[in-house]
C-alpha cells in the first residue's frame, strides 16, 4: 500500500479516483467480454463526453473560487443555436461562427461575472436566474426549432485527424502525437526531478519515478493504439484533440500562473488573500467568465456533432460537470482541486455510463448508481477531513488516509534558542 | 448544602488548584478562587492573563478531565461535561459576543433551546406571560415580539441577563458585559447586577474598566499570567483603580528580550488626522483623528486594551481594508501616498501581520512555500508564470534564516505550530521588502522560545532601517521591545511614551482613560 502511495503521490482522492477509474475499465472489459477497450467505443466515449470535460475545465475553477456555475448548460445551448443561426442566416463561415461564439461566452459570462464579483450575488442565485435567462434565450432566438449546421463546422464535432504520409495500417498523426506525448511526460519528469535535485528538495525513489512513468506512458501507447486502429476513417476525434490542449493549457494556468495562485488563494481564504493583495473581485469575475466561455465552447462541439441545434441541447449538462469536479477532488468549500482530477473524475462517470450503457443496464439504473457514486466520493472527501472520530471503516482506510491532523510541536525553550544565537 | 468559611460567611464556589494546559501553552496554573455566596466577585488581569479560560472551565466549556482541579460548587464537587451541565447547576456565563440571534424577537431568544411546551407544542401565551415578568425584572419594557436587531446592545445585554434569570440563575458570569456599551447602558446594567445581588443572585464579573469594578465588586481576585495572585476585599483592603493596576502588572521582567541597539533614523513615515467610521454603524467612529509618526529602524509600539482600535487604525491604514475611511493623510518620505487598496500598500512598502492568523493570515490548504511567495508572487514569476523553482530555494532561505521548524516547505501550514505558522507569515511579508511593517499581537497563542526568536527577528528588522508597528496587548512585551510607544483608547490616541519613561503603570493610566497627555 505504501508503495502504491508514494507511486500516486499523497493526494488520497486522486490516487482514489485513478485507482477507482482503472479498476472501473478492468470490470467493464471483463464484464462486457472486451466490448469495452475496442476502437470504437473508446472512440464513441471520448466524443460523446468531451463537451461534459470541457465543461468541468471551467467548472474546477468556478469550484476552486468558492463558487458553483449552474447555467452552463444553458448557456451552451443558447450559444449553440445562436452560432447555428447566424451561419444559417448571417452567412457565417464556420470559423467566424466559432470566434462569434467564443465572443458571446465572453458576454454572457462578463454579465454573470458582474453579478457575483460586483454586486456581491451568490453564483448559486446568478447562475440559477443564467439557467432559466438563457434557455429561455435559446427557445426564443431558435423559435423553439431545430437548426441545422454546416459540414465544415460539423468537423469540430465530430472530425477526425486525417490520414497523411504512407500507409502503416495505422493513423499516422494520432500515432505521431502519441509519440510526442510520451516523450513530453519523460522529459517533464526528468526535468522535475533534476529541478529537485538541485534544490535539495525531497525526490521519490528512482524506482518508483520509473515505475511511474512506465505505467504512464503504457497507458498513452494503448489509448494511442486503440485509436490508431479504428475502422477506416476513423482515429483520434478532434473533439478529443480540443480537450487535450485546453487541459494543458488550463492545468498550466491553475499551477503555474498568478492568476491560477489566486483562484486558489481566494478560494482558500478570501479574507487572508486580499490582505496579501489579491483583487478577489477581478479573480471572480475572471472565473465566471472563463466558465461561459467554456460552455459556449462545449455547446458549439455538441451542436456540431449533432449535427443541428435544438432547444433541449445541454439539459443537465451542469450537473454531470458539477459532479465530475467533485468526484475528481474538489472540496464543496472551495480552495481545493485540480483540472486533471476533474477529468478523472468525468472520465470516471463517462465509463460507468458507457459500460453500463453496454451491460445493457436501463437508464433507470444507470443514473442510481451514478448518484451513489457521487455520493461515496464526496462522503470519502468529507470523512476524510472529520478523521479522528474513529470507526470501523476509518480504521480499515487508515492507511489509505492524508495525515490532516494538526499537531501541536513541541516548544523551544528560550535557553535552546539563547544558546544557538551565541 | 453550603459551607461556612472562617467568618462564617457561606461559600458559593470554591476553585481549588485549577491548571488548564493547550499543547504548548500553560494557560492556568494553580489557579484558585473562592467566590462568596450573594457577592459580586471581579476577575481582574491583562489580555491573555487566563481570566476567560477560567471561565470556561468552571461553566464547562473546557469539560471535566481536560484540566486538573477541583470545582467546589454549592458544597458538592462538580463535574461538568458541558455548558448544560453547568446551567442545570445554576451557574450561566453571559460572553462578551452576545449569543442571540439578531432576526428572532427577544421572547423567541429568552426561551431558545428552553421553550416551555404543552403536548410537544410550543406554548407562546406562557412563553410571553413568563418572558414579560422577566423582562420586568432586568428593567426592560420592550414588547417581547420586538426582533432583537432592533434594539441596542445596551438592551441585548439585557435581554442576555434575562434569559439567564429564566434558567434560575445562582451564579451569573459576565464577561466583559460593557465592554460595547455607553456610560448610561454600561451604568443601568450595573445597577441591575446590584439589584440581583439583592435578591441572592451572585456574579463573577470580568471587566477592564476599573472604576466601575471598584464601583461594585465586593472581592476582587487577580489573575496574571494564568496564576492566582491575590485576592482583595474592597471595604476591608480600602481597594482603589492604582492598587489593582500594581496586582495586575506587578511582574518583573525577566531577560524575555534580545539585547538590542536601536539605530534610529529620521521620520519616513506619517499619518495626520486619520479618520474611520465604523463599517455597518453610521455616525460611529473606530478611528478619531490619529496622529503618529514612524522614524527608521525604530519600532514603535500601540498599547491598548482589547476593542481600544488598535487593529481597525492598522488595518484601515493598509489599503483602507476596514472601516469606511473618512479623511486623513499618510505622508511616506515626506510625499503624500495613497494606500486605497492592499495592492497600492504593498506597493507603498507597507506589509501588515494580522492577529487574527488562522481566519485572516494564512490559507490553512496550502503549504509552506506557497504561503511565503503569496504576497510578491510578481517577484518569483516570468510574465505571469511562477517559477517554482526560485519559489522554493524563496522559501527554503526563508525556514533556514527564521529557523522555521518543519521536515520540508512542502509542508502544509495547518500542520505547523503557532510560533512556527507565525515565522511563516512573518516570511511572507519579510519577502514583500516593506519599509515599515506592521506587526498585531505578533506573539498571540506562541510559546516563550518562539516569542524570544520573533522579537530576534522584529529586531533584525529595524536594524535593517524599516520601521515596524507593535501592536500588542501584553505590556512587557512592549515594554521590552519598542523604542516609543502610543496608547489607544476608544479610537483615540491618548498619549506617547518614550521607551524610558513608559512604565506598565503609566501606559495602563493612557490605556483606560480619555486624559490627553500629547
Amino acid at each position: 500500500m505504501n508503495a502504491l502511495k508514494k507511486l500516486f503521490g499523497g493526494n488520497t482522492r486522486q490516487f482514489g479516483m485513478i485507482f477507482a477509474l482503472v479498476a472501473l475499465i478492468v470490470f467493464f472489459q471483463i464484464f462486457t467480454e472486451g466490448r469495452t477497450l475496442t476502437p470504437g467505443n473508446v472512440i464513441n466515449l471520448f466524443n460523446g463526453n468531451s463537451y461534459i470535460l470541457i465543461l468541468a475545465i471551467g467548472m474546477v475553477l468556478v469550484i476552486i473560487a468558492g463558487h458553483i456555475d449552474l447555467s452552463v448548460g444553458s448557456v451552451a445551448a443558447f450559444v449553440g443555436v445562436f452560432v447555428a443561426l447566424a451561419m444559417r442566416d448571417w452567412g457565417f463561415p464556420w470559423w467566424v461562427g466559432v470566434l462569434f461564439g467564443l465572443f458571446l461566452g465572453a458576454v454572457i459570462g462578463a454579465w454573470q461575472g458582474f453579478w457575483v464579483a460586483y454586486v456581491g450575488i451568490p453564483a448559486f442565485i446568478v447562475t440559477l436566474a443564467g439557467m432559466l435567462l438563457f434557455r429561455g434565450f435559446n427557445q426564443f432566438v431558435g423559435k423553439s426549432n431545430t437548426i441545422p449546421v454546416p459540414k465544415e463546422f460539423q468537423f469540430i464535432g465530430s472530425g477526425y485527424l486525417p490520414e497523411i504520409g504512407p500507409n502503416t495500417g495505422f493513423n499516422n498523426l494520432t500515432v505521431l502525437i502519441g509519440l510526442v506525448a510520451v516523450a513530453f511526460v519523460i522529459i517533464m519528469s526528468l526535468r522535475a526531478r533534476a529541478a529537485a535535485k538541485a534544490l535539495g528538495a525531497e525526490v521519490p525513489e528512482l524506482w518508483v519515478e520509473v515505475t511511474k512513468l512506465v505505467l504512464i506512458c503504457g497507458a498513452i501507447l494503448y489509448a494511442t493504439y486503440l485509436f490508431a486502429t479504428g475502422r477506416p476513417g476513423t482515429s483520434f476525434p478532434i473533439p478529443g484533440l480540443i480537450l487535450a490542449v485546453l487541459v494543458l493549457i488550463y492545468g498550466f494556468i491553475a499551477d503555474k500562473t498568478v492568476l491560477g495562485r489566486h483562484v486558489y488563494a481566494v478560494g482558500g481564504n478570501r479574507h487572508a488573500a486580499e490582505l496579501s493583495g489579491v483583487q478577489s473581485k477581478k479573480v471572480n469575475f475572471m472565473v465566471m467568465m472563463n466558465m461561459s466561455i467554456l460552455a459556449g465552447l462545449a455547446g458549439m462541439i455538441f451542436v456540431a456533432r449533432s449535427t443541428a441545434s435544438g432547444p433541449f441541447d445541454g439539459v443537465v449538462w451542469e450537473l454531470d460537470a458539477i459532479a465530475a469536479v467533485f468526484i475528481g477532488g474538489a472540496a464543496v468549500t472551495g480552495g481545493v482541486g485540480t483540472v486533471i482530477g476533474s477529468i478523472v473524475g468525468g472520465l470516471v462517470m463517462a465509463v460507468l455510463n458507457n459500460g453500463l450503457q453496454l451491460l445493457g443496464v436501463g437508464a433507470d439504473l444507470t443514473q442510481i448508481i451514478k448518484g451513489l457514486v457521487l455520493l461515496a466520493a464526496v462522503a470519502f472527501d468529507v470523512y476524510n477531513k472529520s478523521q479522528g472520530k474513529r470507526s470501523i471503516t476509518g480504521m480499515l482506510m487508515k492507511n489509505f488516509q492524508r495525515n490532516n491532523e494538526i499537531q501541536p510541536q513541541e516548544a523551544t525553550s528560550t535557553k535552546e534558542v539563547i544558546s544557538k544565537e551565541a | 448544602m453550603t459551607s461556612l468559611d472562617t467568618q462564617g460567611d457561606p461559600i458559593l464556589l470554591e476553585m481549588r488548584s485549577i491548571t488548564k494546559e493547550f499543547p504548548g501553552v500553560k494557560a492556568l496554573s494553580n489557579v484558585s478562587l473562592r467566590v462568596m455566596a450573594g457577592e459580586i466577585h471581579a476577575i481582574c488581569g491583562e489580555n491573555g492573563a487566563g481570566k476567560s479560560t477560567l471561565m470556561k472551565v468552571l461553566s464547562g466549556v473546557y469539560p471535566y478531565g481536560s484540566y486538573t482541579g477541583d470545582i467546589v460548587y454549592q458544597a458538592e464537587t462538580q463535574q461538568f461535561k458541558d455548558i448544560r451541565a453547568s446551567e442545570a447547576a445554576g451557574i450561566v456565563i453571559i460572553h462578551q459576543e452576545l449569543a442571540l440571534i439578531p432576526e428572532l424577537s427577544i421572547m423567541e431568544n429568552i426561551f431558545l433551546g428552553n421553550e416551555p411546551t404543552k403536548w410537544g407544542v410550543i406554548d407562546w401565551a406562557e412563553a410571553r406571560k413568563r418572558s414579560l415578568e422577566l423582562l420586568a425584572r432586568v428593567g426592560l419594557r420592550d414588547d417581547p415580539d420586538t426582533p432583537i436587531k432592533e434594539i441596542g446592545v445596551g438592551k441585548q445585554q439585557l435581554v442576555e441577563i434575562a434569559k439567564a434569570l429564566n434558567k434560575s440563575v445562582k451564579l451569573l458570569i459576565l464577561d466583559e458585559p460593557t465592554a460595547a456599551l455607553n456610560e448610561s447602558d454600561s451604568q443601568h446594567l450595573l445597577d441591575l447586577i446590584l439589584g440581583l445581588k439583592g435578591k441572592g443572585v451572585t456574579s463573577i464579573i470580568i471587566s477592564h474598566k476599573l472604576n466601575e469594578i471598584e464601583q461594585i465588586a465586593d472581592e476582587i481576585t487577580i489573575i496574571r499570567d494564568g496564576k492566582s495572585i491575590e485576592t482583595l476585599n474592597v471595604k476591608r483592603d480600602g481597594v482603589d483603580e492604582d492598587r489593582i493596576i500594581k496586582g495586575m502588572v506587578g511582574r518583573t521582567l525577566e531577560s524575555r528580550f534580545p539585547d538590542h541597539e536601536p539605530k534610529i533614523g529620521e521620520v519616513f513615515f506619517e499619518v495626520k488626522d486619520w479618520t474611520v467610521g465604523h463599517p455597518q454603524i453610521q455616525d460611529r467612529l473606530i478611528c478619531k483623528g490619529s496622529n503618529f509618526y514612524v522614524r527608521r529602524g525604530e519600532i514603535v509600539g500601540f498599547a491598548g486594551l482589547m476593542g481600544a482600535g488598535r487593529t481597525e487604525l492598522a488595518r484601515s491604514l493598509f489599503g483602507h481594508s476596514y472601516g469606511r475611511f473618512i479623511k486623513g493623510q499618510v505622508y511616506k518620505d515626506g510625499k503624500p501616498v495613497n494606500l486605497r487598496s492592499v495592492r497600492a500598500a504593498i506597493d507603498a512598502g507597507l506589509g501588515y501581520v494580522t492577529e487574527d492568523r488562522k481566519s485572516l493570515g494564512l490559507n490553512l490548504l496550502d503549504d509552506i512555500k506557497t504561503t511565503t511567495v503569496a504576497a510578491a508572487l510578481d517577484k518569483i514569476s516570468n510574465y505571469t508564470v511562477v517559477d517554482t523553482r526560485k519559489e522554493f530555494s524563496v522559501a527554503e532561505d526563508y525556514r533556514k534564516s527564521l529557523r522555521t521548524k518543519t521536515p520540508s516547505v512542502e509542508e502544509g501550514v495547518a500542520k505547523l505550530s503557532g510560533g512556527n505558522q507565525q515565522k511563516v507569515v512573518l516570511a511572507k511579508w519579510m519577502f514583500t521588502d516593506p519599509d515599515l511593517l506592521i506587526l498585531d499581537e505578533p506573539t498571540r497563542g506562541i510559546d516563550v522560545g518562539a516569542k524570544y526568536e520573533i522579537y530576534g527577528i522584529i529586531q533584525k528588522l529595524a536594524n535593517q532601517g524599516k520601521g515596524v508597528i507593535v501592536i500588542s496587548s501584553e505590556l512587557p512585551e512592549l515594554l521590552g521591545l519598542s523604542d516609543r510607544i502610543y496608547t489607544i483608547f476608544e479610537g483615540a490616541i491618548t498619549g506617547v511614551l518614550d521607551k524610558n519613561e513608559a512604565d506598565q503603570e503609566s501606559l495602563m493610566k493612557l490605556m483606560t482613560s480619555a486624559r490627553k497627555s500629547a
